[in-house]
């Protein structure tokens, strides 16, 4: 755990090549090494160019507002921001603890999200490099290629992503600007129509879902020299753990693990969490480190998300996802797997876990009842936290007596993962780039370890002529000697 | 039933002139209200276009993306739009070309006519108000849009692109 390639000794010597934007991940980043003039890699940066303001947007806003707002502030993950904050504001409201009715609304909600959130990763945006190879032809590894060649594939991950939205269109009400959960509960039940149409097609689902665990099991485990050692780093891990040790993703205790995967925390209670966390402002990044406190800045930092998830709790309550854990822990033999690639593996497991909540869901009737809101005795500040589809995100607010938020402080899942993410880049240039001549192929090795992460960048602005990749090399002075340009 | 004329408007409301799309899917409705020809459209808003928006294209007639654009020519361009790979792999949300290609691959066949109305826009900032340039650019592209939807044929929309 250490800051190798973080900062070249004489910057001024050397070539910048830029990734800018990196393609296929939510938002703008940016990539940028320093090359020597044998190609040998001296720096190796992951930039997030747009991750600002968020904070600013919400403050002086009233309360009430603050979760439609703020899905406002993601295209992706709206439904992760949209009951975070509501999750905060139950404690402001003095909603403590919800009505079944309106916790089992909003878990269906969330699981609906996880569930078309990994289904866009799996199908979308990680199965061309995963089907045609980390250097194959650019113009094939994308949706439409896998869609010409793997047919079924494509088609399953459309249905998957669309089932997952209507489950999130029933639930907040609307496809986008949903309204569904509110301080201290929902405001809609689901209708006995609503819920059985979901039903009609939740067993496809789950099945689905299973064969696509199996799917990435079998390309995994079939090249072990590849997926169990590219990009790998090692490092602490953290999520909620839910009652009883649960994988849960929508309530629960912060619990984190060092690498060898002893405590290093355990069933502390989500608003007590800045008394572990921390956050480290670096010059060269808008993105802020995060660390745990008892381990200090060097040696704290962490991963999130479904890797760290599946391996942080002690069992999943669903059944095949379950068995698919049991799996995967047996294949990491006993020990954390901390390979980037093995994020596929494990999110396809929680993809796996979301449909069949989803099925359990639908068959309890309390989402029928009409009993969906709790107030109490009103309080001043709040912190709300859920395991986004990419990992642990923070929602903090201070809100004062006329209802008005004088304080927000967000940590996103993909800021909890900065510190992983520059990692596992800086370890695939070492192994794939150094010394060579940088191709195209070459650079999505770096995006391929990127992506692995499902990272959000800068939630979403994305008018059409935006997000081209282009890849610059410059020379020492800045002026540009070489580009590459997909768009 | 699907409605004939699907209208499908892309953009955050909160990140300044990407709220274009949004706002014109929110005066078109009322337009079409007022017009009393809100039967044979459907109008859906989303943040970004994903692979699932292929399957809201079944059944139509005619579609029109909507979105605002940077560089594009002011106040905006309408153009018709063919099944393409060839841009679809620059990011994770979908180009309108990519969407249709997805509706080749999952439905077997050719998509409907389908357009882009692509509005220039200026400002993308989060928590950034409409700029003046692209307020003014909406409203010629809502008087453009009426007059497309008192006229939804394929031959007339042809006729129309700039």
């Amino acid at each position: 755990m250490t800051y190798q390639l973080e900062t070249a000794q004489n910057p001024e010597k050397l070539r910048r090549v830029a990734i800018d934007p990196v393609s296929r991940v939510e938002g703008h980043g940016k990539v940028t090494l320093l090359l020597d003039e044998q190609n040998k890699v001296h720096q190796v940066r992951l930039h997030i160019v747009e991750f600002r303001g968020f904070e600013k947007f919400i403050q002086g806003r009233p309360y009430w507002e603050v979760p439609v707002m703020v899905q406002r502030l993601c295209g992706i993950c709206p439904v992760s921001h949209h009951l975070a904050a509501s999750k905060a504001l139950d404690i402001i409201v003095g909603a403590r603890k919800l009505t079944p009715t309106a916790e089992k609304l909003r878990r269906l909600m969330h699981y609906g999200q996880m569930l078309q959130s990994h289904a866009l990763h799996f199908f979308h945006l990680c199965s061309p490099d995963l089907l045609f190879g980390f250097d194959s032809d650019v113009t094939q590894r994308n949706i439409v290629g896998v869609a010409q060649a793997h047919p079924e594939t494509a088609r399953r991950g459309v249905l998957l992503r669309k089932f997952g939205q209507e489950v999130i269109r029933v639930t907040a009400g609307k496809r986008v600007h949903g309204t569904g959960a509110v301080p201290g509960g929902v405001n809609k039940s689901l209708t006995v129509a609503e819920r059985d149409e979901l039903l009609k097609d939740i067993y496809q689902i789950v099945q689905w879902s299973r064969e696509a665990v199996h799917l990435i099991q079998k390309v995994h485990t079939q090249d072990p020299g590849l997926y169990n050692s590219f990009g790998i780093f090692r490092s602490n891990f953290m999520s909620l753990v839910g009652h009883g040790g649960d994988l849960d993703f929508y309530n629960g205790t912060l619990r984190a693990r060092d690498d060898n995967g002893a405590l290093i925390f355990d069933k502390l209670d989500d608003q007590k969490y800045q008394q572990v966390i921390e956050e480290e402002v670096r010059p060269w990044s808008y993105m802020k480190f995060p660390f745990f406190k008892a381990l200090g800045k060097e040696h704290g930092w962490y991963k999130v998300g479904p890797l760290a998830r599946v391996q942080n709790c002690d069992q999943i309550s669903t059944p095949f996802a379950e068995h698919e854990r049991r799996d995967f822990v047996d294949y990491a033999g006993g020990s954390p797997m901390h390979a980037p690639l093995a994020y596929h593996w494990t999110r396809m497991i929680e993809m796996l876990h979301a449909a069949e909540v989803i099925k359990e869901l639908l068959h309890d009737d309390d989402l029928l009842l009409d009993d969906r809101m709790v107030t109490g005795a009103r309080q001043m500040e709040g912190v709300g936290v859920i395991e986004a589809p990419r990992g642990t995100l923070f929602h903090h607010y201070q809100v004062d007596e006329n209802d008005m938020v004088t304080m927000a402080n967000l940590i996103v899942s993909t800021t909890n993962n900065n510190q992983a993410m520059n990692e596992a880049i800086r370890h695939v240039a070492r192994r794939y780039l150094h010394g060579r001549e940088i191709t195209e192929g070459l650079l999505n090795h770096i995006e391929v370890a990127i992506r692995a992460f499902d990272p959000c960048l800068s939630c979403a602005t994305h008018a059409l002529g935006q997000m081209p990749l282009t890849v610059e090399l410059l020379d020492a002075a800045g002026q540009p000697v070489h580009a590459l340009s997909r768009s | 039933m699907s409605a004939a004329v699907l209208i499908l408007a892309i953009g955050n409301p909160s990140r300044g002139d990407d709220a274009l799309g949004p706002l014109l899917c929110g005066r078109l409705a009322e337009w079409l209200e007022n017009a009393g020809l809100t039967a044979g459209f459907e109008l859906i808003e989303d943040f970004q276009l994903q692979i699932e928006h292929a399957l809201d294209l079944v059944g139509r007639q005619l579609v029109v993306f909507i979105d605002a654009g940077q560089n594009t020519p002011a106040p905006f361009i309408f153009r018709q739009i063919a099944p393409s790979t060839a841009i679809a792999h620059t990011t994770h949300a979908l180009s309108p070309e990519a969407v249709l290609q997805v509706y080749c691959q999952t439905e077997g066949g050719q998509p409907p006519p389908a357009f882009v109305l692509c509005v220039r826009g200026e400002d993308f900032g989060l928590g950034e108000a409409l700029t003046v340039s692209a307020a003014q650019a909406a409203d010629q592209a809502l008087d453009f849009l009426a007059e497309r939807c008192r006229q939804p044929e394929l031959q007339a929309w042809q006729q129309a692109q700039r």
